[in-house]
């Protein structure tokens, strides 16, 4: 029989092997911050002119003499330009453009979002907000639904346990998303937090169905360790949590290949975090279960 | 047994039902088959009954977000800093009228003003779908506009250069007491002799009879008319003769579409605070068209890889499970249509995850089957079981994700709430294929 629970120092040293960077470049470069945070304008126009050189030239040019700040300007596809702006207001927009179709020919606007910043911290709060909230009240939820786990077990450490694996989760994914807004200008906007919550809430999904199979097993098998029982339940519960695993990723690649443009990054956040919450339920929220049970049991005999 | 038979057919015909709903408004059917040539255009459902003097008429077309439909996002802030704390309230819901009011007379269709205060903050948000010119919309809402007319102040005696002069007399003009509470209306006309657009006046009684006696004063000398302290027509006409009906006209160099907005303006009434924009989201069109058909296409490979992988680990099993997941699929987006949900790209992203979870609790109970049937129970005993014992596994877990899309949907605006709604509904709706529409179909097919 497979032991999961005997090798868990691998497992736990290979969450720390993703973990540890993400961490370090969240300290050194911290995450590049969308303008739902940050607050400032966000233009994406089409223009006439064929050439990308001269066309983002001429864009620099007549910003700076409008004195508009430029934040950064990528090229979102043919003759399309996306500029990361200060923010400015829609008469500067206006202005701008018209002196624009002068050098670069004709400017269609594809998009032009501008936030300010008390909108942009306002946003940013409630994401933490909703972060703690939702860690919270899943704590609570387990505690209460496993609240008939036979003795001595308690249903408060199987909660704790899965936000345990929720905040591994969660660790991994910002880490991630720091090193790709360091080396690919990926931006952090409120559909990041969208699937930054999406994937907690699938992450306990997970967890409950491995703890549901503990908490049956321990009724079945009374005298056995805790570890073994755990051990056990993890088995049994690896087919299922594979499959459904697969499933979503299915969907989500299907949407990742052929969905749109703009979600594009949410996806891959989705993808990453729910390989990542599979990962953590097997691999984390138990054996840390049985960690915690074993020092409990030590620190008690001791 | 008999109750299954009647669940089965309650289930066809939901399924045929959310099939019709689902049809789009119109599409073009194509197609030859041997001998079998068809080339016309079917039409999707509409409803609208009438039985009696008992009406219902519901549009199905689904509801697309601003960043599917293409159009503007704004959030605007009033300046309460020169209204009393007892009066806040009521300049608040007064500004929220007069943006719908002008909004509405502009001729722009369904919009969405919401009022929304957040601290000290009095905010109003407003959504406007697919506008053509989205800077002249904007500041026909934000405008304050309040009109009043100024005579000839005191004009200094010294000598100065002509624009000086001219600048000074319009700054030194006195206010005459004639404002926009007097009007009683405002019109788009066309001068007679010019053909340009013009806006007449008509003021109230009393407005008339101030009008009557300011021309009187001031006849030869200029009147300055001035919105939001700014002179409307420059230089300012000079007062022919006392003006007894109460009539006048603003002209100046205007398009007509300039001059409907004055109108429009003046008609709601000035904003009682000053409106500043917090944030401003302008969608193109265009990127919304792909994007609803990229979705389509994502979204009908994802059900089809994950109806394949479903066959291939289950067996018989898994096909029944893939008939219960386009029921599913089906059921959910004729609710979409008919709540109906605003459609956002991230909720249909959603909607095409809860297509991936859905099967979720279908994997639980199959599983759960296999184990029973390996530790020795027959099909049907397994089937019973396998449901009853996933049954507290599955509620459990999607419980937990319906609770991080409330705390999404408190969170978010917009695109995130369309997320967390169609992910909640999605899940919800998946409890009820999952294991009712299984239950019912394996019950019947095991007899």
């Amino acid at each position: 029989m497979t032991d999961i629970i005997g090798k868990k120092w691998i497992f736990f040293l290979l969450s720390g092997l993703i973990i540890i960077p993400g961490i370090i470049s969240f300290v050194l470069w911290g995450v590049r911050l969308g303008i739902d945070f940050s607050g400032g304008t966000l233009l994406e126009i089409r223009v006439q002119s064929q050439s990308t050189k001269d066309a983002i030239s001429e864009i620099k040019k007549t910003a700076e003499s409008q004195k508009i700040e430029i934040g950064s300007i990528q090229t979102t596809g043919n003759q399309t330009y996306l500029l990361r702006l200060k923010q400015i207001d829609r008469n500067q927009n206006k202005k701008m453009q018209d002196e624009l179709t002068k050098t670069v020919g004709s400017v269609t606007e594809l998009r032009f979002e501008t936030v300010g910043p008390t909108v942009g911290k306002e946003t940013g709060i409630n994401a933490g907000k909703a972060v703690i909230i939702a860690s919270l009240a899943i704590v609570v939820f387990i505690s209460l639904a496993f609240r008939q786990i036979p003795k001595p077990y308690s249903s408060v450490k199987f909660g704790i346990c899965a936000v345990a694996a929720l905040i591994h989760d969660i660790l991994v994914i910002v880490g991630l998303f720091s090193l790709f807004g360091h080396y690919f200008k990926v931006e952090i906007d409120s559909l990041f937090i969208t699937a930054l919550l999406t994937i907690m809430g699938f992450s306990v999904h997970d967890t409950i169905v491995v703890f549901d199979r503990i908490r049956e097993n321990l009724s079945k098998m009374p005298g056995v360790n805790f570890s073994q029982v755990v051990n056990e339940s993890i088995i049994q519960t690896l087919a299922r949590s594979l499959s459904t695993s697969l499933t979503v990723l299915f969907t989500l690649f299907a949407l990742f290949i052929f969905g749109g443009e703009t979600i594009r990054w949410f996806i891959i956040a989705l993808l990453i975090g729910i390989t990542s919450g599979t990962y953590s339920s097997i691999f984390n929220a138990a054996p840390l279960l049985v960690l915690w049970e074993e020092w409990g049991k030590k620190n008690t005999n001791a | 047994m008999k109750n299954n038979r009647l669940l089965l057919w309650g289930i066809v015909i939901l399924a045929i039902l959310a099939a019709i709903i689902d049809l789009p408004k119109s599409f073009r059917l194509n197609f030859t088959l041997g001998p079998l040539h068809i080339d016309r255009i079917v039409y999707g459902p509409q409803i609208d009954w009438k039985i009696g003097s008992f009406e219902v008429k519901k549009d199905i077309t689904p509801r697309y977000g601003l960043d599917l439909s293409g159009g503007t996002h704004l959030i605007l802030e009033a300046d309460m800093k020169d209204i009393a704390t007892q009066d806040k309230n009521n300049a608040y819901d007064a500004a929220k009228n007069i943006i719908e009011r002008r909004i509405n007379l502009y001729g722009l269709t369904e919009p969405v003003i919401q009022q929304s205060k957040i601290g000290d903050s009095y905010r109003i948000i407003v959504e406007l779908a697919g506008v053509q010119n989205i800077n002249q919309a904007i500041d026909l809402i934000g405008k304050t506009a309040q009109l009043d007319f100024r005579e000839e102040g005191t004009v200094s005696a010294q000598p100065m250069a002509a624009t000086e002069s001219a600048l000074l007399s319009i700054l030194s003009m006195k206010k005459t007491g004639l404002t926009g509470k007097n009007l009683q209306r405002a019109q788009v006309r066309f001068n007679p002799s010019t053909g340009k657009p013009e806006v007449g006046l008509e003021f109230d009684g009393e407005g008339a009879k101030l009008f009557e006696r300011v021309t009187s004063k001031n006849v030869g000398k200029p009147l300055g008319i001035f919105l939001d302290d700014q002179i409307l027509s420059y230089p300012p006409p000079i007062v022919q003769s006392t003006i007894s009906g109460g009539l006048a006209v603003i002209s100046g160099n205007y398009s007509t579409d300039y001059a409907k907005r004055l109108s429009i303006a003046l008609n709601s009434g000035a904003l009682p605070v000053p409106l500043r924009v917090l944030e401003q989201r302008n969608i193109g069109a265009t990127l919304g068209i792909q994007s609803i058909q990229k979705s389509i296409i994502a979204g009908s490979i994802g059900l089809t890889i994950v109806a394949i992988f479903m066959v291939v680990n289950y067996g018989f099993l898994g096909l029944i499970a893939d008939i219960a997941l386009l029921i599913y699929s089906l059921v959910t987006y004729a609710l979409f249509k008919l709540i109906p949900v605003t459609l956002t790209l991230a909720g249909i992203a959603g909607f095409i995850l809860s297509i991936g979870m859905a099967v979720d609790a279908n994997i639980l109970i199959f599983e759960r089957m296999k184990e029973e049937m390996r530790w020795g129970k027959d099909r049907l005993t397994a089937l019973s079981f396998g449901f009853d014992r996933a049954f507290p596994s599955i509620r459990d877990s999607n419980v937990s994700s319906l609770i991080t899309c409330s705390i999404l949907y408190w969170f978010g605006t917009g695109s995130v709430r369309g997320f967390a709604i169609t992910l909640a509904i999605g899940i919800m709706i998946s409890l009820f294929s999952a294991i009712t529409v299984t239950r019912t179909l394996l019950r019947f097919i095991y007899r």
